[in-house]
């Protein structure tokens, strides 16, 4: 053990004790000890003669997996924690938190939880009901027979990164549960992370229940069926990337189609689809030239340093733990200051608009290794795009709605990753790196007869054109309503010659739109929720389901508080109740957001 | 048997689907309101787009960027076409400028003077339609019947300023134009946003169209007047034509033309242009009385199963020109009089500075294409124009060729308005053959356009100046005009050369029409590039120069010299 040897004097042990279990503690390997961390917790849990008593014959208490899931990242990693868990013959049950109450909570004395955070530091929206009660008055007492595990899933660049697993894990142990293991915050790039924390989080429920051999190791991490994934992504041919806006439009958004052919890949509307995107050259260039660094010297394998940071890694979003290895590096004092925690503020005011490069070049490190500095980064994670087609209308393709993002901050011309690498670096006849990242938490209804109710400004209306096609191919019958918004109808209305087709042969049966800057007052998609309040609400008392999709900062809480409105004047609530009926929705899969 | 005994026994299914349009649509209130309130698109209904022409504009799309947004997945860049109704071509300097504060604001910052003396926004977006509209009534202005099946916008030779006789003829079309307006509120409901009046559109009867009734006309109906000689209105070319007979300054009264018009059908040898037959005469208390007269004869009697056998010259042409009298003399209760001759002499306008009868001047401004715009380091027209409607006081009037007239200059004013013209860049040296000649607008706008017409005319103007030049005719002219489509817009089938769009960059070239628009042309070569119509004017143009007799008109000699037959009658418009 790293710690060193116990003895009489760093332990309760005798002298004696301290040996013997240092001769038995010598030969174990890493699982080995998680598994006797968790026996040992065990023995502290129960009596000791159940412990005598046969492992296989008492399984101990039923393992829950819980998960908190937007896009399907968190709910995979508990599906993987799960299917383990059997394999190591535990009693396991994998839970929502969308549906998972007090009595849930009370009853869950072995939990192993998995949540992301979206945007601010916020928990998935199907979680929203379970983070009340955890944080309010009403959560249960718990106490410490109660052992937990919190895997959060996040995005560094964010500045509460993991906010919402940290919450759980400290309000876990607030209501007076005990930790098990320490909880793990994973990055975008969270798989084997998922994969180590899976393991040895099991290994230590296992050995608290007094499982005693431990399954076989799982060698494919993640639940994903299909050939592809993530991690062996399907090269697919890029079959068109066609600019929707005019050309005198402030925007940019390409339609992309790419090719399935021969993938075997299959999606539902409402997946998302993962692209492996590459960086600029350009700015790899000034990255190495900021870093004073030859990117043909060698790096792994045979490899070269530009090929390694143009392919692996994340070279523009700047994320704390870079700033962190950076101040290491640079020990500058200046650095090191903006990441007190006086300095919090400032900070962020700092990192707006800036990247890595601002940072290699604020603060110059002479001399500096290739490794030191790729020590510093985090994997180039894939991309996510709605999908905008229905393989029931284009079987061998799916199509992407992507936003260009351009921009200009500190003086220098900056661009997304991906967005760029689409419309700036790939052509028709190209292939791109991609995968299906698939969404349970927003899928049509499969009553074809059941109506719905589509927010989508901006590329947030991508998975409604695959929602149309898909209930156009299905001959679903139930009342379809979208609504739209974006700058300028004559030059920014995405997909628009689509709806009013669909308009005309009844299958779209309203079609709302705002547009911002048509008129002197900005107007929104939420303004015309407002205007269309009465039969919005008839539509909700008629069961229809409502989906919302896209920006999760601004359109999505704005959306949230029409919504809220419209239910309250309209069916003459309170604000209590009319929260209390929309929760309802979100209960009943009625109310589903795609927001990012 | 008038229009509503006779579809008792009609079904509408067997008529052109229009005529339905036109019943269903409650006097033309369709679902219009419903079209401006629907922001998804930059379009009204698909049966909307037949009424908005009743109230004044067309429902266009920009051809030019058609593709690109079709790939774009966005709808067409769809607009409209505003013409208004201004009889006669009069506006006040302070009309004028809300004329051209409504270019700048709703419309694509020009504006067009057509070859009906009136004006036409292009780019008019829907969202801006009702400002557009509101903005003129609140200048005394409106669109109503510039474009449907009704009676148009009433013409007259320019200038009511010029002589009383003139002003006169002025009044009377103001009176027809007047007469024939439907009257249906439709468009001040729908677009000025007046009250809707007591009862609505869905129950009210037949009172409510006395004259056009519930199915209006079968198409168009245009009335021209003429103070001879001049024939600047090309008055053989429209339904019913006046020509003014003036005798020692005194207006006596009109002969009555009937059955003109231009339009026709590439490859339909039943569809042709038509000059009017002249049917009789008429006093100039009855001239209205006359042009209702026809009118209903028409809309009585045309044809309502084939929109392209439907205008008032086939009507002409199935009763026979006695045929069709007789039955305006029935319905007008009186005999027309024996015509009268008057001969007209040319169909151009007057340029420069001129003085009328009373010893003010006018001023006749040639506008290129009708155009007035402003061209980056050229021409600045429209803002020009602004300025000398703030600086002057008389009216300004247009003229069925496209141009204007500053009218009432006072002596002691004139050098001001030349000031104003030279600081605009407003007037350049010109050929008589550029002044003379007219386009349609064609692309990138008209929906109907097969070739470009406005933006190619001065291009191929510049061609044929230098072969004039060449050929010693530099000071001669020579009407040409050019249509996108064989519709006829620019009267192209009166002109000396005659351009009509087949395909983009080719055209069907005519020969052979009247200096005075007295005649008809005939197709000479079909089908032709550029290259091949200076390769065949050229000689033509040469040979003029060498053989014409004095004051012969090139339109006279082509015809003398056997170059191609004369067009007597538009049914022989085909024959060669």
């Amino acid at each position: 053990m790293s710690q060193g040897r116990l003895s009489e004097s760093n332990s309760p042990l005798s002298a004696d004790q301290a040996r013997r279990l240092n001769d038995a503690l010598a030969d174990l390997d890493a699982r080995q000890r998680a598994w006797l961390q968790g026996y040992l917790a065990g023995l502290e849990a129960h009596d000791a003669p159940a412990v005598a008593e046969s492992p296989a014959a008492t399984p101990g208490e039923p393992l829950t997996v819980l998960f908190g899931s937007q896009t399907g990242n968190a709910e995979g990693v508990a599906e993987q924690a799960a299917e383990r868990a059997r394999a190591w013959g535990l009693d396991v049950e994998l839970k929502d938190m969308a549906s998972f109450g007090k009595q849930d909570l009370k009853q869950a004395t072995r939990l192993m939880a998995v949540v992301s955070t979206q945007g601010d530091g916020d928990p998935p929206d199907s979680a929203l009901g379970f983070y009340e009660l955890i944080a309010g008055r009403k959560a249960p007492r718990l106490s410490d027979e109660h052992r937990f595990a919190v895997f959060g899933l996040g995005d560094a660049s964010y500045e509460y990164f993991c906010e919402s697993g940290k919450v759980l894990d400290s309000r876990l142990e607030a209501l007076g549960a005990q930790r098990l293991c320490a909880r793990v915050d994973a990055d975008v790039d969270y798989e084997e992370t998922a994969t180590q924390w899976v393991d040895a989080t099991l290994e230590a429920f296992a050995a608290l229940s007094g499982s005693a051999a431990p399954g076989p190791a799982s060698d494919a991490p993640g639940s994903v069926a299909a050939t592809y994934s993530r991690s062996h992504p399907f090269q697919a041919e890029v079959l068109e990337a066609q600019p929707l806006n005019t050309r005198d439009s402030d925007k940019q958004t390409l339609h992309v189609e790419l090719s399935l052919e021969e993938s075997g890949l299959e999606y539902l509307p409402g997946d998302a689809v993962g692209i492996v995107p590459q960086n600029d050259p350009a700015y790899v260039e000034e990255l190495l030239a900021a870093l004073r660094l030859d990117g043909e010297a060698p790096f792994e394998e045979g490899r070269q340093l530009r090929d390694a940071l143009l392919n692996d890694f994340e070279v523009t979003t700047l994320t704390r733990p870079f700033l962190n290895h950076w101040a290491e590096i640079s020990d500058d004092a200046e650095l090191r200051r903006l990441l007190d925690e006086e300095s919090r503020d400032e900070l962020r005011e700092w990192l707006q608009g800036r990247h890595i490069i601002d940072v290699l070049e604020h603060f110059p490190v002479e001399g500096l290794e290739a490794d030191t500095f790729i020590r510093a980064l985090r994997k180039l994670p894939p991309r996510l795009y709605s999908i905008a087609s229905s393989q029931a209308a284009a079987p061998d393709e799916v199509h992407l709605t992507v936003a260009v993002v351009r921009y200009e901050t500190h003086g220098r011309a900056r661009g997304g990753v991906a967005t760029t690498y689409l419309a700036d670096r790939v052509s028709p006849g190209d292939r791109v790196p991609i995968y299906i990242d698939h969404n349970k938490h927003f899928k049509l209804p499969d009553d074809d007869a059941a109506p719905i109710v589509m927010i989508g400004p901006g590329t947030g209306v991508a998975p409604f054109r695959a929602f149309l096609q898909e209930r156009e191919a299905r001959g679903a019958n139930g009342d379809n309503w979208l609504f739209f918004g974006d700058r300028r109808r004559r030059s920014d209305f995405l997909y628009q010659a689509e709806w009013l087709q669909w308009r005309k042969t009844g299958l779209l049966s309203r079609l709302d739109v705002a547009f911002s800057r048509d008129q002197q007052d900005k107007v929104y998609v939420q303004d015309r929720l407002r205007e269309q309040a009465a039969t919005l609400y008839d539509w909700l008392q008629a069961g229809a389901y409502v989906f919302v999709c896209g920006d999760a900062e601004r359109m999505a809480p704005d959306v949230h508080q029409a919504l809220l409105d419209v239910i309250r004047e309209q069916g003459g609530y309170d604000e209590e109740a009319a929260a209390e009926y929309l929760r309802d929705l979100q209960q009943q899969k009625r109310y589903q957001r795609d927001v990012y | 048997m008038d229009i509503i005994a006779k579809m008792r026994d009609v079904s509408l299914d067997e008529l052109h689907p229009n005529e339905r349009l036109k019943v269903d649509s409650h006097y033309l209130y369709g679902t219009l309101e419903e079209s401006l309130a629907d922001r998804a698109t930059g379009a009204v209904n698909e049966a909307d787009t037949q009424l908005t022409k009743f109230h004044g504009f067309y429902q266009q799309d920009d051809r030019d960027v058609r593709d690109d947004r079709r790939h774009r997945k966005l709808e067409p860049l769809y607009s409209f076409m505003v013409r208004l109704r201004l009889p006669g071509g009069r506006v006040s300097p302070e009309q004028w400028l809300t004329l051209d504060d409504n270019a700048r604001r709703y419309a694509n910052g020009t504006l067009r003077i057509t070859t009906r003396q009136t004006f036409q926004y292009h780019g008019v977006f829907k969202e801006n339609l009702r400002g557009h509209l509101q903005a003129l009534d609140k200048s005394m202005m409106d669109t109503i019947a510039a474009c449907g099946d009704v009676n148009r916008n009433v013409i007259c030779t320019a200038n009511p300023h010029r002589s009383p006789v003139h002003r006169q003829v002025y009044d009377l079309a103001h009176e027809i134009s007047t007469r024939l307006l439907p009257s249906t509120r439709a468009y001040h409901e729908i677009f000025l946003g007046e009250e809707r009046v007591a009862g609505g559109p869905q129950e009210t009867g037949d009172e409510v169209e006395p004259l056009y009734t519930r199915h209006y006309l079968p198409r168009k109906f245009k009335v021209a007047l003429a103070i001879p000689p001049e024939n600047d209105v090309d008055v053989f070319a429209h339904d019913v034509g006046f020509i003014a007979d003036v005798q020692a300054g005194e207006l006596q009264g009109f002969n009555v033309c009937i059955g003109g018009g231009m339009g026709m059908t590439h490859g339909e040898t039943a569809t042709f242009p038509r000059l009017s037959d002249i049917v009789g005469y008429c006093t100039p208390d009855r001239a209205a009385a006359v042009s209702e007269a026809v009118m209903l004869v028409q809309r009585d009697n045309g044809n309502r199963h084939d929109r392209k056998q439907a205008r008032l010259k086939y009507t002409v042409e199935a009763l026979g020109v006695d045929g069709f009298r007789e039955r305006v003399e029935e319905y007008l209760g009186e005999s027309l009089a024996p015509a009268r001759e008057l001969p007209l002499t040319h169909n151009g306008d007057r340029l420069g500075w001129y003085q009328g009868e009373d010893g003010l001047w006018h001023y006749g401004l040639f506008v290129q294409n009708g155009r007035l715009a402003d061209v980056d380091g050229g021409a600045q027209l429209l803002t020009g124009m602004r300025e000398i409607a703030k600086a002057h006081e008389g009216d300004i009037v247009l003229t069925t060729n496209q141009n204007l007239i500053i009218t009432q200059v006072p002596e002691a004013r004139r050098e001001a308005i030349d000031t104003l013209l030279a600081d605009y860049a407003m007037t350049f040296e010109t050929t008589p053959l550029r002044r003379h000649a007219m386009a349609c607008v064609a692309f990138p706008t008209c929906g109907l356009a097969m070739a470009e017409s406005e933006r190619y005319l001065p291009s191929l103007i510049d061609r044929l100046e230098a072969i004039m030049h060449d050929a010693g005719l530099g000071d001669d002219a020579i009407i040409v005009r050019m249509t996108g489509c064989p519709n006829g817009c620019a009267r192209p089938y009166l002109a000396e050369i005659g351009f009509v769009g087949k395909t983009l960059g080719r055209y069907n070239l005519y020969l052979g029409g009247g200096f005075a628009g007295e005649r008809l042309n005939k197709l000479y070569r079909e089908n032709i590039d550029e290259a091949t119509i200076l390769e065949e004017l050229t000689p033509l143009i040469q040979r003029y120069a060498a053989e014409r007799e004095a004051d012969e008109a090139f339109g006279d000699f082509v015809v003398r010299v056997g170059v191609i037959a004369p067009t007597l009658a538009g049914r022989e418009f085909h024959t060669r």
